[in-house]
């Protein structure tokens, strides 16, 4: 591999997917303009943008669905154009809707994942109980998949990437359609797989869910990312500050000791015993800490978290109505 | 480019998850029943046919296959035309169905080749006709057997068997066609369109306008036209363009193995005959020999389709 790679390496020690100018055209319009970016191992990353941003596309590159128009992506240090088979041996993928065999039940689904995986016949029955198992699937295993609702296919998407033990799993909106508790369950089980280590990139545009699992997400904005990092990175960079706390204290020089805290921006004297300021970290332990330095009484500490609703808000300029961006 | 891996590799399974699927699947049962059916019934029009003439001719189990008993074509001639048929049946939603049920891009996000996917489907597609065809050629030498009397001789068997690899191979054709279109169009209402519509023109419209385009070309000449002979020019051309339809191919070699007497399949001139022996068979080799060029042809029409289907495939977008 190149140069470029190593230094990309170099700076972010695991690098799972690295896309440098990647770029698609269809005709004269590029949907996905030169994006670069570098997902750590290990981590979730959050592909965030309104309909028709770009996020489907970068992920169908990714995974030599679709053509490169120039620039490059690499996946485990493969190109996914000249070696697709080394990518896709090693990447699961729950497209946007998925789609299985109705006819099939969902095991007979998952075996013949399994069997073009490669995987003999032991090793598949015993990879597709454990998956089944863990989506929780188990008990609808022989039913055919026609019967299944939207959850329970998602939930199927996912036990082929567990049974591929996939080193990164790509979900492309995995919780559009879900009602809320399948949401906290699904996202529940993202957070398993990255508990054992695997790289999740989501695509999504439900905001909260995306805050509540993701590591860092990158904004996109028709085919540009106009933004990445954590949310907390994000929120400081759009809306100057992450985290508002608020502390109600009694005390002498509380402000100026609530200032020298590390990592607080501006601190607001909102009456005698109230003061509110801006952190890009969580710095309520700090500042109780202030406020017992000061011999003072700590009578309330609450802290607004910083939110990506907030941050997409300022970042795409959503009216109040809402759902424009759609037909735009 | 060279490709990591063997572009093999998922051949088998999805060729046995095909096959299971087209015998299981209620459509292909109703294209067997119809080519079961009207075949049973060109066969019993020829088994009442020749029940009269037992014994005097030596290839009686052959001519099960060519007789024809007005109103009912041949049994060749009918498969000649269902064959089409069940391949495009089985055929024009192979690769469209699996975007509109949306697995197909996780089917190709699993470590195959595209290819493996269209060998794999192609394959099945093939073999559940073969399967069919052998199981009507079986049923064809049964009835013989009982209704006729007459054991088959070894070249019968053999003629019926190279009848039946062509056969298949025709099958192939069409099957390549309709995977192409499968392919090229969305929609399997419109693919299946699409591919019943050439059929029609090939089977039905082009016998009637090879012949007007050959006369354009080369006029016939009234002196040949006096004699109630065709123009030599006119029928050259005449046949090749029909050739041009597989149909035409199929029936060509099926009249080449199927009816030993046959010596050449193109027009017959008068030199040609002059020291031949009328009406004697030809060894089963030489047969085969005749029959050789339209085999060949159908091989060949298989193998453009399905390249051209190979290639907008790989470069094809995968969405769903
Ligand atoms: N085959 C195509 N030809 C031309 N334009 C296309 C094609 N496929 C997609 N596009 C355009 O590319 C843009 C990006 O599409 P993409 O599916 O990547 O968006 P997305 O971010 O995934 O949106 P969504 O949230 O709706 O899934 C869209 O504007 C779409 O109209
Ligand atoms: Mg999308």
């Amino acid at each position: 591999m190149s140069e470029q790679q190593n230094n990309s390496a170099a700076k972010r020690p695991e690098a799972v997917i690295a896309a440098r100018d990647l770029t698609k055209r269809y005709g004269k319009t590029s949907v996905v303009d030169a994006i670069n970016f570098d997902i750590a191992k290990g981590e979730v990353f959050g592909l965030l943008g309104p309909n028709g941003a770009g996020k489907t596309t970068t992920i169908l590159m990714m995974l030599g669905l679709t053509e490169i128009s120039a620039g490059r992506v690499a996946v485990l240090g493969f190109d996914p154009a000249r070696q697709p088979l080394q990518v896709k041996r090693r990447v699961g993928y729950l497209p946007d809707a998925v789609g299985f065999y109705d006819h099939l039940t969902a095991v007979e689904n998952l075996a013949y994942a399994a069997k073009l995986m490669g995987l003999g016949m032991a090793e598949r029955s015993r990879r597709i109980a454990a998956a089944l198992t863990r989506v929780r699937l188990l008990d609808v295993a022989d039913k055919r998949v026609a019967t299944f609702s939207r959850g329970m296919r998602q939930r199927l998407g996912l036990a082929e990437i567990i049974v591929k033990r996939a080193e990164i799993a790509i979900l492309d909106e995995p919780t559009s359609g879900l009602d809320p508790q399948a949401t906290i369950e699904f996202l529940d089980l993202i957070r398993e797989l990255k508990a054992e280590g695997v790289t999740v990139l989501l695509s999504s545009h439900m905001l909260d869910q995306v805050q509540r699992v993701c590591d860092r997400v990158a904004l996109f904005r028709a085919g540009k990312i106009a933004m990445m990092g954590s949310v907390a990175e994000l929120s400081v960079q759009v809306l100057g500050a992450g985290f508002v706390v608020e502390v109600e204290a009694d005390g002498a020089g509380i402000a100026r000791r609530l200032a020298a805290i590390p990592g607080v921006g501006n601190v607001e004297t909102l009456a005698d015993d109230r003061f509110r300021m801006t952190a890009d970290r969580d710095v309520r332990a700090d500042a109780a800490r202030a406020v017992v330095a000061a011999n003072g009484a700590l009578r309330r500490l609450s802290v607004d978290e910083p939110s990506l609703e907030a941050i997409y808000a300022r970042c795409f300029q959503v009216p109040q109505s809402g759902g424009v961006r759609d037909a735009a | 480019m060279r490709r990591e891996g063997s572009a093999f590799q998922g051949v088998g399974a999805v060729f046995v998850k095909e096959l299971s699927d087209n015998i299981s699947s209620v459509r292909m049962l109703m294209l067997e029943l119809l080519i079961v059916l009207t075949a049973m019934a060109a066969l019993y029009e020829a088994i009442t046919a020749l029940r009269q003439n037992t014994a005097e001719d030596p290839f009686l189990l052959l001519r099960l296959f060519t007789v024809s008993q007005a109103p009912l074509p041949s049994f060749v001639a009918i498969l000649g035309f269902l064959i089409p048929l069940m391949a495009i049946g089985l055929g024009f939603d192979l690769i469209n169905s699996e975007h509109n049920r949306r697995t197909l891009s996780r089917i190709l996000a699993q470590p195959i080749y595209r290819d493996a996917l269209l060998l794999g489907k192609y394959l099945a597609g093939l073999a559940t006709i073969a399967i069919s065809l052998t199981a009507l050629w079986l049923l064809v030498i049964g009835l013989g057997l009982i209704f006729l009397g007459v054991p088959p001789g070894g070249e019968e068997i053999a003629r019926s068997l190279a009848f039946l690899v062509i056969a298949i191979f025709y099958a192939g054709v069409w099957l390549s066609l309709a995977m192409l279109l499968s392919i090229v169009f969305r929609s399997p209402a419109t693919a299946a369109l699409v591919a019943l519509g050439i059929w029609l023109f090939l089977t039905v419209l082009w016998p009637m306008l090879a012949p007007a385009i050959a006369q354009a070309i080369v006029p016939p000449d009234p002196r040949f036209a006096a004699l109630g002979l065709d123009t030599p020019g006119t029928a050259i051309w005449t046949q090749l363009l029909q050739r041009f339809s597989p149909n035409d191919l199929f029936g060509e070699a099926m009249l080449a193995v199927l009816s030993p007497t046959t010596r050449t399949l193109g027009p017959v001139f008068l030199d040609q005959i002059r020291g031949a022996v009328m009406g004697a068979p030809l060894p089963f080799g030489q047969s085969v020999m005749i029959a050789w060029p339209q085999t060949v042809g159908l091989i060949a029409c298989t193998i453009v389709l399905f390249v051209a289907g190979y290639v907008l495939f790989q470069r094809q977008e995968v969405r769903a």
